[in-house]
């Protein structure tokens, strides 16, 4: 459990200590409890839990709550409330909690009576992790918590008579989507975050063996199948690779699998994969046809349905797409940044690929939003599921560096990284204490190039150069590591990259590394924002000096 | 084509189950024309009618993340012309002795009644579809009108059926329920309390 005490949650508080078994962690600012919340959710596929007062302490938590939200995470929220006569007042902290979080929660509670806090929270709890996970709120007033009742444990089901997270597909969609798979010259599979939280990827992967359709993955889908696949073509959509995008504009047939066609991820829908039939695998049924019309739509759990479309689809050998797909890759090679000779200029592609290289690939990585985290999703090759967590869909600045104390105390043997940009990582850099206070070791890698970096490439592409409000000046990071008693390093070229990290795994504390990179340096390929997916600005080909 | 499509939404009686519903359409841009809440035969189980006007993709959208909301039992639409109609809608209107005759003789053709009367002014009350509620309104106006209220639709759908228990979902189906379970348990009762 992540909070921070206050006023209306006192009374909790006061018991917490009587229960050994919860273990508290003391946060520095209610987002950081949300996003470590969040992060433990991610890394372990259970609830994570975030307690705060009423007010400040509750809106504070409402960044954290929406991108949960947004990337389907459990997360219980528990918040205090004034007592329940003050309810309506304006009392002091009051804030229509319930409210406020009715947009970016799946469900909430407002609990005015002692003897209804237990049952709240199993339901809570349930919902929370059943069906298309979400956050929930349980507001409770403070004289609720106050209170005594008799309690005995009901350990039964919960049964709510209006949530059905059971709903099955209609039997004739499973025969359409076996039909249209058979007949597929040019399928794609589309995987999505569904894959990692149904628990599909091995499922998956015995679907990939048999049919042979070529893998392209969501921002939240990576690492749920091996980036070292022959078959997984990587990231598809705004910063995917070239030949990934052009794949799924010329496909007959998409699969799409736990995704929810996301406009990051289409592009211009007008134009998106007009040739392909689709297959849409959802857990949550308002998903299908949202954003882009479906042939078949199968609703469920993506591990049970490719356990029963596996038998039924057949085996193919499909080279000839495979070979067309691999013509598409043309000349990206030479275009890769990985490709440029070492100039001196210390490039983020360089350090992201040599921080996978130096870590084999193993850590658990948690990136903020921007350049970085693009390049990490190009650069680092994930092939063990639930090893990237990252804000996909509310894009939140701040969000590395407590997610990662949440996963890491989610999965303590798990070597965690955090890879942030300058900008996100001073958002949330208060949580460096909360690191300490909990003796974690997290490695901190600050990608670090004096912008904010993607403001500034947008700023390039489409406002004229105009760089309005996103260079930046920024602290010493080393120093500021310093001053929490931890390791503080710095980077300013390539052939210091494997020292440093080889000093920072030996460190035996959360270490900082200031990546002092290129300062503008430009993501590419790009899809602008709406476009035609195939409509997308290159890398330019480097000049050789 | 955007067409109006009436909902018929059962949820459970529990505060801000109405703020939740209506929060769904703002949410998602789309427009109520109509709503109106009230009780039904079953103690804690409210029956909202929601008439919007959409095209049938969004209609569909709408039905889908309403039984996202966790109080909707269930929901019907009533969009196929197999279904009552009604709106009531109170009209005060003026009457003064000059004027009252006629104004009673379009409340009779209209076959609604006056229920109340001052020196000068009526109150209209006429239940009806909603053009035949318009066609009063239009016919009254030149007269006067003082003030107006209308409950908005809600509809029933014809013949002797019941609402189906097992509600209908594009794309999916809900589990069959366990023979030893009836699926009326489902539903909140008096014996029950709310949580």
């Amino acid at each position: 459990m992540f909070g921070y005490p206050g006023g209306a949650i006192l009374p909790a508080y006061d018991a917490l200590p009587e229960y050994t078994s919860v273990k508290h962690v003391l946060v520095r600012h209610e987002q950081g409890a949300a996003h470590m919340a969040d992060g433990y959710a991610r890394a372990s596929g259970r609830v994570g839990v975030c307690m705060a007062t009423s007010g400040p302490g509750a809106t504070n938590l409402v960044t954290g709550i929406a991108t949960a939200m947004m990337d389907s995470s459990p997360v219980l929220c528990i918040t205090g409330q004034v007592p329940s006569h003050a309810i309506g007042t304006d009392a002091f902290q009051e804030t229509d909690v319930t409210g406020v979080m009715l947009p970016i929660t799946k469900h909430s509670y407002l609990v005015t009576k002692t003897d209804e806090i237990a049952t709240t929270l199993k339901e809570a709890l349930y919902i929370a992790q059943s069906g298309r996970p979400a956050p929930v709120l349980v507001d409770i007033a403070k004289d609720a918590q106050q209170g005594s009742c008799e309690y005995q444990w009901d350990d039964s089901p919960v049964r709510l008579p209006g949530y059905r997270p059971d709903l099955r597909a209609l039997p004739e969609e499973f025969e359409r989507a076996v039909e249209l798979i058979n007949a597929a010259k040019k399928p794609v599979i589309l995987a999505g975050h569904g894959v990692l939280m149904s628990g599909a990827s091995q499922v998956l992967l015995d679907f990939v063996e048999k049919t042979r359709i070529p893998v392209a993955m969501t921002l939240l889908g990576l690492s749920g199948f091996p980036a070292s696949h022959p078959l997984s073509l990587g990231m598809m959509g705004m910063h995917g690779e070239s030949w990934v995008n052009t794949a799924i504009q010329e496909a007959d047939l998409l699969l799409a699998f736990g995704m929810r066609f996301d406009d990051r991820v289409i592009g211009n829908p007008k134009t998106y994969a007009l040739k392909a039939k689709k297959i849409h695998v959802e857990i949550d049924p308002s998903e299908i046809n949202k954003n882009i019309p479906v042939d078949v739509g199968i609703v469920g759990d993506l591990r049970e349905t490719l356990q029963v479309l596996l038998p039924g689809v057949e085996r193919r050998d499909r080279s000839e797409w495979h070979a067309h797909i691999s013509e598409l890759k043309g000349d990206s090679a030479v275009r890769d940044i990985l490709h440029l000779p070492d100039s001196g200029h210390l490039y983020a592609a360089h350090v992201i690929n040599d921080l996978w290289r130096y870590t084999e690939g193993k850590a658990l990585v948690v990136t903020d939003v921007g350049q970085h985290q693009m390049w990490e999703t190009q650069y680092y090759k994930h092939d063990y599921p639930r090893k990237l967590i990252t804000s996909g869909g509310l894009g939140t600045m701040g969000f590395a560096l407590p997610a990662a104390i949440g996963a890491k105390m989610a999965m303590p043997d798990e070597e965690v990284w955090v890879i942030a940009g300058d900008g996100g990582f001073q958002m949330t850099a208060a949580e460096l204490s909360t690191c300490v206070q909990e003796n974690l070791k997290i490695h901190v890698a600050i990608i670090n190039n004096g912008y904010l970096g993607l403001v500034r490439q947008w700023q390039e592409f489409f406002y004229g150069g105009r760089y309005s409000a996103s260079p930046m000046q920024n602290p010493d990071f080393v120093k500021l590591a310093d001053a929490h008693g931890i390791a503080g390093l710095r980077v300013e070229r390539r052939d210091q990259i494997e020292e440093t990290v080889r000093r920072a795994r030996e460190q035996s504390g959360t270490v900082v590394i200031d990546f002092r990179v290129e300062k503008e340096d430009t993501v590419y390929p790009m899809v602008p924002a709406g476009a035609d997916l195939h409509a997308m600005i290159r890398r330019p080909v480097p000049v050789k000096k | 084509m955007s067409i109006p499509h009436t909902f018929v939404v059962y949820v459970e009686d529990k505060p801000g189950v109405l703020n939740r519903v209506v929060s769904l359409f703002r949410r998602r841009g789309f427009n109520i024309e109509s709503l109106s809440v009230g009780h039904t035969d079953r103690s804690g189980v409210s029956r909202m009618t929601i008439v919007m006007e959409a095209e049938e993709s969004a209609a569909r959208l709408v039905e889908a993340n309403l039984y996202k909301l966790v109080n909707v039992l269930r929901v019907e639409e009533l969009t196929d012309g197999d279904a009552v109609l009604r709106d009531l809608a109170l009209i005060k209107v003026r009457a003064d002795t000059e004027r009252r005759a006629q104004v009673l003789q379009v409340v009779k053709v209209f076959r609604a009644r006056v229920v109340d009367v001052v020196t000068d002014a009526l109150i209209v009350e006429i239940t009806g579809g909603e053009d035949k509620i318009d066609g009063l309104v239009d016919v009254l106006r030149p007269f006067g009108i003082i003030e107006m209220a209308r409950t908005g639709t809600i509809a029933m759908k014809r013949g002797a059926e019941a609402p189906s228990i097992q509600p209908h979902f594009v794309h999916a189906r809900v589990p069959e329920v366990p023979a030893n379970r009836a699926p009326e348990d489902d539903l909140p009762s008096e014996e029950r309390s709310p949580h």
